[in-house]
């Protein structure tokens, strides 16, 4: 079973999202999304400084099998990325929710993330996608 | 639901991932692909491919009727127990499908063809032996096929299955079977590893399955399957030739049996007029030389020699970095640069040889 955190949000494309203390937010992959996925062995992140509108594609991981878009689960200007995945992409494998994380955004429209699921409605939509 | 081997429950049991694989529920992994991939290069590894198409074919006339079908020459197989790589090929020089011919005696040779052609490979063989007579096609869906591979696979095997099998296997050099009973054993694979491919019957499999656990065989799922052939630099059917490509298009030109001149197989004339013409386009490996992966069909860029298409991409977990399989026009040379589009980029790669992996080693330079 895949764990699903209570103090995180959550998009339907399987990005989960982290407030932090000065109002950014930390974004990464879910763990059902990591089991899913597979092995990861090439992370392409956005560069730092890059605005992107909620639900555009901004990343792309690439397990032995296939690559998939990660989108940005909310609109906003990337602060920081998680340099340390460019040798080490098995860490979202690892520890998807902490290690693992991909990316910082500042959001353009905090209101937006009022918008994203959380823990009991993302455990429902893995588990209806799961039949 | 899909169709499922015999070993279907055992892989739900031992935490599969099960995906569709053309028609058939299969595990992909049981885990981790890239963990199975090693444990194949180091130890020992067992897939299930009982989806795979066991033909039997029986009779006076088998012969020259795999004489007739086989773009390689069924005439090189004089030892019982040889087998041997071909393609079989339509009237254009197209691959029908490429298989493994076993030959047990002049009574009885074995197939092993690909579960995706399972239908037209039927047909084509049927609709000849008819015209032909003398040969029976007999189907074999009773059977299973478990590949045991790695450096420790026959061991293993020994351990798990018998000691009684050593005196008839130990010996058995690469491209070989042999039967001991009702299990069929084979020098044969499809990882660039040694080891056996075991053909049993279906009900008996899973029994088998869980003795070579027991003796610490790892359960390999599809997923590490591709990636260790790839690695092996061999053709997949339906990625790197399908019926429009001809073997010479494909890296298989070795395959093809060309003398004697007077064995007019399918396909021959064909295969003649292209030689004579010139290949135009010839089957390369790439070796990614920026961070990335390369996937099957995007395009490469070689230059004034033109452009090319990935046949067959995929992360080398053995090299640590991504190689394919492409088809580009002749002109490119060896060792030679390229650019792989991907995502609107273009990667650099180089042309290489393959294999990419031989016997858990590097083959790069």
């Amino acid at each position: 079973m895949s764990e699903t955190p209570k103090d995180l949000r959550y998009t339907k494309t399987h990005e989960w999202v982290k407030t932090m203390p000065d109002g950014s937010v930390t974004v990464g992959i879910t763990d059902h999304a990591q089991q899913l996925l597979g092995d990861l062995v090439f992370i392409e992140l956005p560069k730092v400084g890059a605005e992107y509108v909620a639900g555009k594609e901004c990343a792309v991981v690439e397990s032995v099998k296939a690559a998939s878009d990660i989108y940005a689960p909310v609109s906003g200007k990337i602060v920081e990325v998680n340099t340390r995945l460019g040798d080490a992409p098995e860490t979202v494998n690892k520890g998807a929710y902490g290690d693992g994380w991909l990316f910082r955004m500042q959001p353009g429209n905090p209101e937006e993330l009022k918008s994203l699921l959380d823990d009991t409605a993302y455990a429902a939509l893995v588990e209806a996608e799961g039949h | 639901m899909g169709h499922r081997t015999s070993l279907y429950d055992t892989h739900v049991r031992m935490g599969a991932k099960i995906v569709d694989f053309g028609g058939w529920d299969m595990p992909l992994h049981y885990g981790s692909q890239v963990e199975e991939h090693h444990k194949v290069r180091q130890d020992a590894g067992m897939f299930d491919v009982s989806h795979m198409n066991v033909v039997d074919l029986k009779g006076a006339n088998v012969r020259p009727f795999l004489s007739l079908l086989m773009a390689n020459n069924v005439d090189k197989l004089k030892t019982p127990g040889k087998a041997m790589y071909t393609c079989m090929l339509n009237a254009k020089g197209g691959v029908i499908d490429d298989l493994i011919v076993y030959y047990m005696n002049e009574q009885w040779f074995r197939l092993v063809m690909n579960a995706g052609t399972r239908t037209k490979d039927l047909a084509w063989l049927d609709v000849t032996a008819h015209e032909m007579g003398g040969v029976n096609v007999l189907a074999r869906p009773d059977l299973g096929i478990i590949a045991v591979q790695g450096p420790n696979a026959r061991e293993k095997v020994y351990q798990a299955l018998g000691e009684a099998l050593r005196p008839a296997t130990e010996k058995l050099k690469p491209f070989f079977a042999t039967n001991v009973g009702e299990l069929f054993i084979a020098t044969t694979g499809y990882t660039g590893e040694d080891g056996f491919e075991l053909i049993l019957p279906g009900k008996a499999a899973p029994y088998s399955w869980q003795g070579l656990a027991e003796a610490g065989v790892a359960p390999i799922g599809l997923g590490a399957r591709d990636t260790l052939r790839l690695e092996a630099g061999m053709n997949l059917y339906g990625h790197d030739m399908d019926e429009t490509t001809t073997p010479l298009e494909s890296g298989l030109a070795w395959t093809v049996g060309w003398d004697p001149a007077s064995r007019n197989f399918v396909g021959r004339d064909a295969l003649e007029r292209q030689r004579a013409q010139g290949v135009p386009r010839k089957l390369v490996g790439l070796a990614l030389e920026d961070k990335g992966v390369l996937r099957d069909h995007q395009k490469v860029v070689c230059g004034a020699a033109g452009e090319g298409e990935i046949t067959s991409g995929s992360y080398s977990p053995t090299l640590g970095r991504s190689i394919a399989l492409a088809r580009v026009p002749a002109a490119v040379s060896g060792g030679s640069g390229c650019e792989v589009e991907v995502r609107g980029r273009r990667l650099a790669a180089r042309v290489v040889k393959f294999p990419f992996v031989r016997n858990g080693k590097s083959c790069l330079d």
